[in-house]
């Protein structure tokens, strides 16, 4: 599959969005609402959950399977309150030292002008800010559009996992396009120069671990055993350790 | 002086610095007003239009120079050079470009200084190169400039001036601003006082890293400060945006900034904040009220 190829896989609409990866990795999910600032969005799905008797509290990017869904959910695309939520529910793990798993999947943080209004900016700034130091672990997997800071500002993680079939890029290939040759159509060109698809994250270590995707059902499972198995190691870490290996990993860019 | 783009001809000898502007009789029309402003008298008004008050944009070595401590400026980190990991097509074009124009290495210039005798950590992104965006080395320059300044326990002055991340260099542009804003918590953490001053264009990634991060927020009049462009949001609502949208003064209205202060008064501003973030100071002489 080209780059090209792997965007449009990742942005198709059959493929699994935030929601079914926490009903089928993780049991007894109970959704909490609201950033307890302004509003709750539904951009951002996050709630508490079990994985292997062990709580976690767990957050997912949810774009919609339906056209009324995904205009109720803004294609996926939050809003500051999103982030807020995303924090506020990460803060509640950190007091309650359980772990947080995140699920990433969004064209980017929405451009609107409430957005702007309610400082998208600084949402995501403070989330980066907070993740770097959040004292539970932390682990985001990047399941379909990795979207830029919209994307990021969930995925300050301890690791960084990504679908087989998923991208992570800090520009559009459309926008990239626009911008840099003035010529939309030349999107092809800037999705190969982005090196924005999964293998080459592997390559860049900007993930630990990529998911097979080609069964779904399997990709669960995956994902499942695997952070089964992960998670109790980080619980297990010394927490100024965990944030010294935190620090490392995104320093060494 | 670095007003690239403001001028049509003559600029390649005002960059060499060769002849005086006034002997040059050279004018730069206020982008604002329209005013014919003598270079001269611009740059003796720290480039703020004389009729209507319009902050020109600066490059990083003016900015030292309105705020540092004369000859207090010790530049940190000055011969990091970006290069093109990704073989992004026309990036090492660009780069040369940006360094001709720019005078610069990259697009932000970090060091110590003192203001107004109060020691601190300063960067100051520049314009002229690549509009500010953000890169490894940007990226790098002021992840280390904040960890020496949580070495030396001083607090962190930075001027922000940023299109945004560097799409030239992909998904590692964009790990910038996870690097840096992990290295502001570590500075933060040890109490220690940051102020970043946005100046037009504050940005994309920037915004959403290491800028919003200050304990105090500081912005530059009229400065357009946001997460997306103004461009982008329009073609994603359809819509005209309301004027003054994205203005400093707007952030102000909505709570994202702390003051709005015009560039003849950000030197004794910023001293003052200086002064009071300073442990056990004295800020006020015992005579009565006057800061020290």
């Amino acid at each position: 599959m080209s780059a090209y190829d792997k965007i449009l896989s990742a942005r198709s609409k059959g493929r699994p969005t935030g929601v079914s990866y926490i009903e089928n990795i993780f049991e007894h999910f109970i959704e909490l609402h609201g950033d307890r600032r302004f509003a709750d969005d539904p951009a951002v799905v996050g709630g508490l959950a079990i994985l292997e008797n062990n709580p976690v509290t767990v957050i997912a990017i949810e774009k919609g399977t339906d056209t009324k869904e995904r205009l109720r959910r803004n294609f996926g695309m939050p809003n500051p309150e999103g982030y807020r939520k995303a924090l506020r529910l990460m803060k509640q793990a950190e007091k309650f030292h359980r772990p947080v798993v995140c699920f990433v999947d969004t064209s980017g943080a929405y451009c609107g002008l409430g957005a702007e209004e309610r400082g998208q900016g600084q949402a995501i700034a403070e989330n980066l800010m907070e993740l770097s130091s959040l004292r539970t672990p932390v682990v985001a997997i990047l399941i379909g559009e990795g979207g830029s800071g919209g994307a990021l500002a969930l995925a300050l993680a301890d690791q960084v996992w990504i679908l087989e079939n998923a991208v992570y890029s800090v520009i559009s290939p459309e926008g990239c396009a626009s911008i840099l040759w003035k010529d939309a159509k030349r999107v092809k060109d800037a999705a190969e120069c982005l090196r924005l698809t999964a293998q080459d994250m592997r390559e860049l270590g900007v993930v630990e671990q990529v998911i097979a995707e080609e069964d779904f059902d399997q990709a669960y499972e995956d994902i499942k055993s695997r952070l089964a198995d992960l998670l109790p190691q980080l619980s297990a870490t010394p927490i100024d350790e965990l944030l010294r290996a935190r620090y490392q990993r995104f320093r060494k860019f | 002086m670095n007003l690239m783009g403001l001028f049509r001809s003559p600029q390649n000898e005002l960059e060499k610095g060769g002849k005086e502007a006034e002997d040059a009789g050279i004018h730069s029309a206020c982008p604002r007003c329209g005013v014919q402003l003598p270079l001269s008298d611009l740059q003796e008004n720290m480039n703020v239009c004389t009729a209507c008050g319009y902050h020109f944009r600066v490059g990083p070595r003016e900015r030292i120079a309105y705020i540092a401590d004369e000859g207090s400026f010790e530049e940190l980190d000055g011969d990091l050079l970006s290069r093109d990991l990704l073989d992004f097509p026309g990036y090492d074009q660009k780069l040369r470009n940006a360094k001709l124009s720019s005078r610069e290495k990259d697009a932000v210039v970090c060091g110590t200084a003192t203001i107004s005798g109060q020691p601190c950590a300063l960067f100051v992104m520049d314009p002229n190169f690549m509009m500010g965006s953000m890169g490894t080395v940007v990226g790098e320059k002021i992840t280390r400039l904040f960890e020496i300044a949580t070495e030396l326990g001083a607090p962190v002055v930075g001027f922000t001036v940023s299109g945004g991340a560097r799409m030239q260099e992909g998904i590692l542009s964009l790990m910038q601003m996870a690097k840096t804003s992990a290295a502001v918590r570590r500075h933060s953490a040890a109490g220690l006082f940051y102020l970043t001053v946005l100046t037009d264009p504050t940005l994309g990634g920037v915004t959403a890293s290491f800028a919003m991060d200050g304990d105090i927020i500081m912005a530059e009049p009229g400065a357009t400060i946001g997460f997306a462009g103004a461009r982008v949001i329009e073609q994603t609502i359809r819509k005209k945006l309301p004027q003054g949208f994205q203005t400093a003064e707007f952030l102000l209205e909505h709570g994202f900034v702390d003051l709005i202060v015009p560039r003849a008064q950000q030197k004794e501003v910023i001293t003052q904040l200086l002064r009071v973030h300073v442990p056990g100071s004295m800020i006020f002489d015992e005579a009565g009220g006057e800061m020290l």
